[in-house]
């Protein structure tokens, strides 16, 4: 079964907020909300590093565990989704959140703060596929149309990646590979076992 | 062998909480099934709505097509 995930290649990314973008225009999101942003580490020093952070569909999602209305859940494809007929946009979520990912428009039914919103995995929500109440309310629903995410597919040098875990965990996989990388790098024995194909001889995670 | 034993239960005890979590749907909602589809003019061709398989492929397709550079360049 597909597993959706996420994965940004530091190594690639080149701040130009094109996943940001795709994502505005895709979803119409609205001034001041961002499902998805860039992070730059050392902006401005030689060897900065960005990333593209939104939410990341854990697999045991805090924002899940703190809900107090119990507003989320998740599909079979592993995408955390909440429905915001329910949300009472308390903000828990985002206390709990280590990537940031709820964003509290500062306008609608609860005022200053408003109900939740953050990345859907462009999986849109609870309403009908492809309706416009799910428009409306969550943005396009591009999985159910049989695309991907619409940053990932607009990530102008592919550093984003995003689909099947196991399909984009390959594809980094390759790319480190490549770059002559392989166990010495940091977390690779946790994603993909100490011993791969291709991996330099004697070396351990 | 008493001490082995120990050290295996012992391992077993600790790294019972490290296991991975199913990836089931789960929570308060349940929402359509994506592959379905969305029956508007929008869906990509290539795979049957209502089909989960064909829905997954085409998406392991798509994602390498796309998003794997090595495929188009080396």
């Amino acid at each position: 079964m597909a597993r959706m995930k996420f994965i940004c290649d530091s190594e690639r990314c080149i701040e130009c907020n094109s996943c940001v973008t795709a994502c505005k225009n895709e979803h119409e999101v609205p001034w001041g909300v961002n499902r998805r942003r860039v992070v730059t580490l050392n902006d401005g020093v030689p060897g900065e590093r960005s990333i593209s952070v939104a939410c990341m569909h854990c697999s045991d999602a805090p924002c899940m565990a703190v809900c107090p209305v119990n507003c989320f859940y998740r599909t079979e494809e592993g995408v955390v989704l909440h429905d915001k007929d329910t949300c009472i946009g308390c903000g828990y979520c985002s206390y709990a959140c280590p990537f940031g990912a709820p964003q509290f428009p500062a306008s609608g039914s609860f005022g200053v703060r408003g109900k939740m919103d953050k990345c859907t995995f462009c999986a849109g929500g609870p309403e009908e596929h492809g309706s416009q109440a799910e428009f409306e309310k969550y943005g396009r629903n591009r999985l159910a149309e049989g695309k991907l995410p619409a940053c990932a597919e607009m990530c102008s040098t592919k550093a984003l990646l995003g689909g099947d875990g196991d399909t984009v965990a390959d594809i980094f996989r390759n790319r480190v590979i490549k770059r002559g990388k392989g166990a010495e790098v940091w977390g690779w024995g946790t994603a993909y076992g100490s011993r791969q194909a291709g991996q330099p001889g004697g070396q351990k995670s | 062998m008493m001490r082995t034993a120990i050290v295996i239960g012992a391992a077993a005890f600790v790294l019972a909480a490290c296991g991975e979590e199913p990836q089931t749907a789960s929570g308060s909602k349940r929402d359509a099934a994506l592959f379905q589809g969305t029956g508007k003019p929008f869906v990509t061709t290539g795979w049957k709505p209502g089909d989960r398989a064909s829905w997954e492929q085409h998406l392991k397709t798509r994602t390498q097509r796309g998003q794997n550079d090595y495929t188009k360049v080396n």
